[in-house]
């Protein structure tokens, strides 16, 4: 409990003094995350929106697929986008690894099918509501792709939420891509991860309801901003 | 602007699904004029034929659809007014104006309309609620001004006062007159005996999928032809 305590003030502390470290760490994990949800949104959305509207033969198989990999294990994604960047793979080159780059690359292959999926998802039930009058209408398939969108904006906005969620608290992943390696590529679930390790229990707490605190504040403030349950419910 | 794509020649639309024929096989003609009234018990086929008629339906093959101009004009001549209105996530205003918009009329154009539209079907004061805060009565109008604002040629209908009340059928019937006497050809369907008879000027009678006859209203209500459209007039249950 004591330790708990002490990470709460710790973490008071390093706020109120504006922790020059803390404040690099905390900015570079809400670099690399929205980053990363704003790629994972322009594939998903689209995507999620694209399956709903379309019907083709391996449709059911695609929409399968997708679910399953909301479930990708991040470590394994690193490791693959890993290899990709490393010196000797096909995009090494371009030399990102161990690059705040290359950790959003790997976060976007971990959201986008999260962001599709729940996209896929509610913009189905859009679609089963809309098909009749925009059939009717006679409207191409991409105005019915942007008129969805557009329509379903509220619960599109929770899936890139959700998917700013999972990006922001993941670590398996970025580990490996960006290394940790200090102000370079640490971020605040890496570092945690490090104090852990290095027994240094308070600062890792303290870095943990930071954490928190911002999942939760970048939350409110895009409710905010959409004014999500002020107006009405769509 | 399209030359009239009326009259539609039905020959042999026969609807399946899953195997079941829902509707057909219809073999009649869509005058240009008219205000027809699609009558029959809950079942026979009514909302497809509509459906079929407005080409949301698949035929099964040797079935034609022939209109008097391409196909892609008559689709686009055409609107529907469905029996549950569908409610855009959107203000009244943007419901109305959304088919000018997503055919290429400039959005303060469209929305110029859209207004004009909701004036003429009394629902101004209404324009920027959501549209699905609007009553039964208003949306089913403000559906109505949004299937008018492109001028269609043709205006189907599937029992849009369906759940409607007194007061509101009224002004619903009172714009589709409107309509028709600007010169929409207006198919509606409805089982109320009693708007048939206030609107219709021919009466199609549909029963098992089979419009059984098409005769001018006077005369259906009347003396209607077949014996089945004599049961359902006397009220008996038609099966």
């Amino acid at each position: 409990m004591n330790e708990i305590l002490s990470g709460l003030l710790q973490a008071g502390q390093m706020i109120l003094t504006l922790d020059p470290d803390l404040i690099e760490i905390s900015l570079r994990s809400l670099q690399v995350t929205l980053s990363a949800v704003f790629v994972a949104s322009l594939i998903g959305l689209p995507l999620g929106c694209w399956l709903a509207v379309r019907r083709f033969r391996f449709r059911r198989i695609v929409i399968a697929m997708l679910n399953a990999l909301m479930g990708l294990p991040p470590v394994v994604v690193g490791l693959i986008v890993y290899i990709l960047l490393s010196r000797s793979g096909p995009f090494g080159v371009f030399g990102l690894l161990f690059t705040p780059t290359a950790m959003i690359i790997a976060q976007v292959v971990i959201l986008t099918p999260l962001i599709a999926s729940i996209s896929h998802q509610a913009i189905r039930d859009l679609w089963a509501e809309y098909h009749d009058l925009l059939i009717s209408l006679n409207t191409t398939r991409r105005q019915r792709i942007l008129t969805l969108l557009w329509d379903g904006r509220r619960a599109l906005l929770t899936a890139s939420l959700a998917g700013f969620g999972r990006g922001i608290g993941e670590v398996g992943a970025i580990m490996i891509v960006g290394g940790n390696i200090d102000h370079a590529t640490r971020v605040l679930t890496t570092a945690i991860s490090l104090e852990t390790g290095k027994g240094n229990f308070a600062l890792a707490l303290a870095l943990g309801f930071v954490l928190i605190g911002l999942a939760v504040a970048v939350n409110l403030v895009i409710h905010m901003l959409s004014r999500t349950e002020v107006s009405g419910r769509w | 602007m399209v030359g009239s794509i009326l009259p539609l020649q039905v020959e042999n639309a026969v609807v399946r699904r899953r195997g079941k024929v829902l509707l057909g096989p219809v073999n009649t003609q869509v005058a240009t004029e008219g205000l027809s009234i699609v009558m029959g018990p809950n079942g026979a086929g009514k909302t497809t034929l509509l459906r079929m008629l407005h080409g949301m339906e698949r035929l099964a093959r040797g079935g034609r659809l022939t209109w008097q101009v391409p196909e892609p004009q008559a689709r686009a001549a055409q609107a529907f007014v469905f029996q549950a209105p569908i409610m855009m996530r959107r203000s009244a205003l943007d419901n109305v104006a959304y088919p000018l918009i997503v055919h290429g009329v400039a959005r303060a154009q469209a929305r110029a309309r859209a207004a004009e539209w909701l004036a003429r079907v009394g629902l101004s004061d209404s324009a920027d609620k959501r549209a699905t805060v609007l009553s039964g009565g208003e949306r089913q109008k403000m559906a109505l001004a949004r299937a008018l604002i492109r001028d269609p040629q043709i205006l189907f209908l599937d029992e849009p006062c369906a759940n409607l009340d007194g007061q509101a059928t009224r002004e619903f019937e009172e714009i589709l007159r409107g309509a028709h006497a600007g010169g929409t050809r207006i198919v509606m369907s409805t089982h109320d005996v009693g708007q048939a008879r206030r609107l219709a000027e021919d009466i199609w009678f549909i029963h098992h999928g089979c419009i059984l006859e098409t005769t001018p209203a006077d005369q259906f209500f009347e003396n209607p032809k077949s014996k089945e459209a004599r049961a359902f007039l006397k009220g008996d249950i038609v099966e």
